[in-house]
């Protein structure tokens, strides 16, 4: 008769069935792939297939293009986000939808858009190589440029957002302290909004470092010039899948890694 | 690095500071020049600031008003963080924003230092490298900036917390070093916002006493934002009130505590204050409530008394030389030992009680009395000038 009135109170309100159900397939579809590539991987011949010089290549090539496209991303992307965030200006609201169309273009589009700019018989890039004798598409800088395009939205978003939260009067204070507004840019905004600008470096390395259509489309596909982790992934499996298996394990380590440093900022719910 | 017309900002060194100032520094400026001379106006919207300025150097002024009173837009355009609509700011004789003659010196070369209301010590800085921060930006080496930052944490007695983030600081501390930061460049001006109003209240009584001792060691100008009626007594050489963007009454404590002229300060100081017409020993006040006073005067006139000088009687008193009146009880608060009565009637005016009599007289809300108020307790002056 009486119901234990403790179990009672502690038990959470029901879940729905018609969301639990949906909630736990959508979990097991995101995870099963990842735990397939675990499963299948040749863990026996990893460190020999790790060594191998094309996977060295392929890696030392996509670390070094995806830190060359976030600096790029940096020294061009932070100034934008600051117009952005803090320069009220006519159009702004379209400046800041153009930023985020290359998150939502297909990276291939980006592809044939920046050949169209920078291709031999480009917008650009004819005067470029007349000029400075310079040849972007299917080189090494080419790889940056197309990692950088796809990227930059993420740095630029994460930057803008953190120059709105921060207080703007720590600027003023600065001033009455004799600083300048480039001094003030300097020493107060850029370490004020540090973490979210860390935030929004890594992000965007991550996205440059998994680059894939606009990369091929831009700056095709040669070994030891342009050809990436994602593009050997691709690659190698038409010929070896258990190399396939390989480069994919370490792109996952990669991003596995990023999502760790970041969980705090990222990942917990506020 | 500054250009001609541009006001020179010293940086104290380790030693004490240089008392040479502009006023004596420059042979063009009169010695009895105030330091600085500013009128004023900014427009926002409807709200109109019109507030003339004019302190001198080594004075303390406090800028004294409620909330909205236009204190805080005043010190901003002083610190050239919000424009003049019109008016001038002159600081030892340079024009920093003059609209009429299109004169404006940025905020950066403003010999103006700021204590902000939150302190606004950078996050990212110990306590050190925020005192440092003025200096270095006035071109002075990284090493001579963080002896002048170590000499005026020292000066706060803060040299043992030189290393510690803002967030590690108490209030009281932050509040230090926030004043540490603003005298490091030795500003021609100093601003305070507000310097005690986010310190609790023991720690506001010791740091008030200690703001005052600095203060009084700045030989600059010194202009201090408060709502808070005893800072501006305790800190300040004079008081400016405003109220709704103007002035309505300007003076040293002791003139403006005993002639207060807008009931805002009446209430500050805690008196009574009604204006009415003199005649003799007699203003007319209120719905023609004759009050006699002690004073003797003619035409337009306050008069101001204490509520501890407010008697109050169950019956009209008879046969002693009082100003007497009905009155309605309005409500009965707590007022340190005694209890504060408010009252209706003919004049509304605030009486100070013992609890004993508000037991013997059963002062309740809509209770009747009698006022009565010695001509001896009142103080009457003219209200025009």
């Amino acid at each position: 008769m009486v119901s234990r009135p403790v179990a009672a109170r502690r038990r959470r309100p029901g879940v729905p069935v018609a969301l639990l159900l949906p909630a736990l397939l959508g979990l097991v579809f995101l995870v099963l792939p990842l735990a397939g590539l675990l499963a299948r991987a040749p863990w026996g011949s990893l460190p020999r297939r790790l060594a191998e010089p094309e996977v060295l290549t392929a890696l030392r090539l996509s670390l070094q293009s995806a830190t060359l496209a976030t600096l790029l991303c940096l020294l061009l992307g932070v100034p934008l986000a600051w117009l952005l965030a803090r320069v009220a200006f006519p159009g702004r609201r379209l400046v800041r939808a153009l930023v985020t169309v290359p998150l939502v273009l297909p990276p291939v589009v980006g592809g044939v858009a920046l050949l169209l700019v920078f291709g031999r018989r480009g917008l650009l890039g004819g005067w470029l190589d007349e000029t400075f004798g310079i040849t972007l598409p299917f080189s090494t800088a080419g790889v940056v440029l197309a990692e950088a395009f796809v990227a930059m939205p993420f740095l630029v978003i994460a930057v803008e957002g953190a120059l709105r939260g921060a207080d703007q009067r720590y600027e003023e204070a600065a001033a009455t302290l004799g600083a300048g507004p480039w001094t003030t840019f300097t020493h107060v905004t850029l370490p004020l909004v540090a973490p979210g600008l860390a935030a929004g470096a890594v992000l965007c390395w991550a996205r440059a470092l998994g680059e894939f259509g606009a990369t091929i489309t831009f700056a095709g596909n040669y070994p030891g010039r342009t050809q990436t982790m994602p593009l050997a992934v691709y690659l190698a499996l038409e010929t070896d899948l258990q190399a396939a298996v390989v480069l994919s394990l370490m792109l996952l380590a990669v991003s596995v890694t990023i999502l760790a440093a970041l969980r705090d900022r990222w990942i917990t719910s506020p | 690095m500054s250009a001609a017309g541009e006001p020179r900002r010293r940086v104290a060194g380790d030693t004490p500071l240089p008392h040479a100032h502009p006023v004596v520094d420059r042979g063009a400026i009169r010695l009895d020049a105030p330091l600085l001379d500013a009128h004023l106006v900014v427009d926002r919207g409807a709200f109109r600031l019109d507030v003339p300025l004019r302190v001198a150097a080594g004075e303390v002024v406090a800028l004294l008003g409620p909330n909205g009173a236009g204190k805080t837009t005043a010190l901003r355009a002083l610190a050239g963080l919000h424009p003049l609509t019109a008016g001038h700011v002159t600081l030892a004789g340079v024009d920093l924003d003059r609209p009429a003659r299109r004169a404006w010196v940025p905020t950066e070369r403003r010999p103006v230092g700021v204590v902000f209301q939150d302190y606004l010590l950078f996050p990212h800085l110990t306590a050190l490298e925020n005192v440092a921060f003025g200096p270095r930006r006035h071109g002075v080496d990284r090493r001579t900036a963080r002896e002048t930052a170590r000499s005026w944490l020292t000066r706060v007695g803060l040299a043992e917390h030189a290393h510690r983030r803002p967030r590690q600081l108490s209030g009281g501390q932050a509040q230090r070093v926030a004043l540490a930061r603003a005298l490091a460049v030795a500003p021609s001006l100093l601003l305070l916002d507000e310097p005690l109003a986010a310190l609790d209240a023991r720690t506001r009584l010791d740091t008030r006493a200690e703001l005052h001792r600095h203060l009084g060691a700045h030989p600059g100008a010194a202009l201090l934002v408060t709502h808070d009626p005893l800072d501006a007594l305790v800190l300040a050489d004079r008081l400016v009130i405003v109220e709704a963007g103007r002035v309505v009454q300007e003076g040293d404590a002791a003139t403006v505590t005993a002639r207060p002229r807008t009931e805002y300060v009446a209430r500050l100081v805690g008196l009574n204050l009604h204006r009415g017409r003199a005649d003799g020993h007699t203003v007319r006040v209120g719905d023609g409530l004759a009050l006699t006073v002690a004073d003797r005067l003619d035409g337009d006139a306050f008069v101001a008394f204490r509520p501890s000088a407010v008697a109050l009687h169950p019956t009209r008193p008879e046969g002693s030389p009082r100003n007497t009146w009905p009155a309605t009880v309005a409500g009965v608060q707590r007022h340190g030992d005694n209890l504060r009565v408010q009252l209706d009637g003919p004049i509304t005016v605030a009486a100070d009680v013992t609890p004993a009599a508000v037991a013997q007289l059963h002062l309740t809300p809509g209770q009747r009395v009698w006022a009565a108020v010695k001509a001896a307790e009142t103080h009457a002056y003219p209200a025009a000038g």
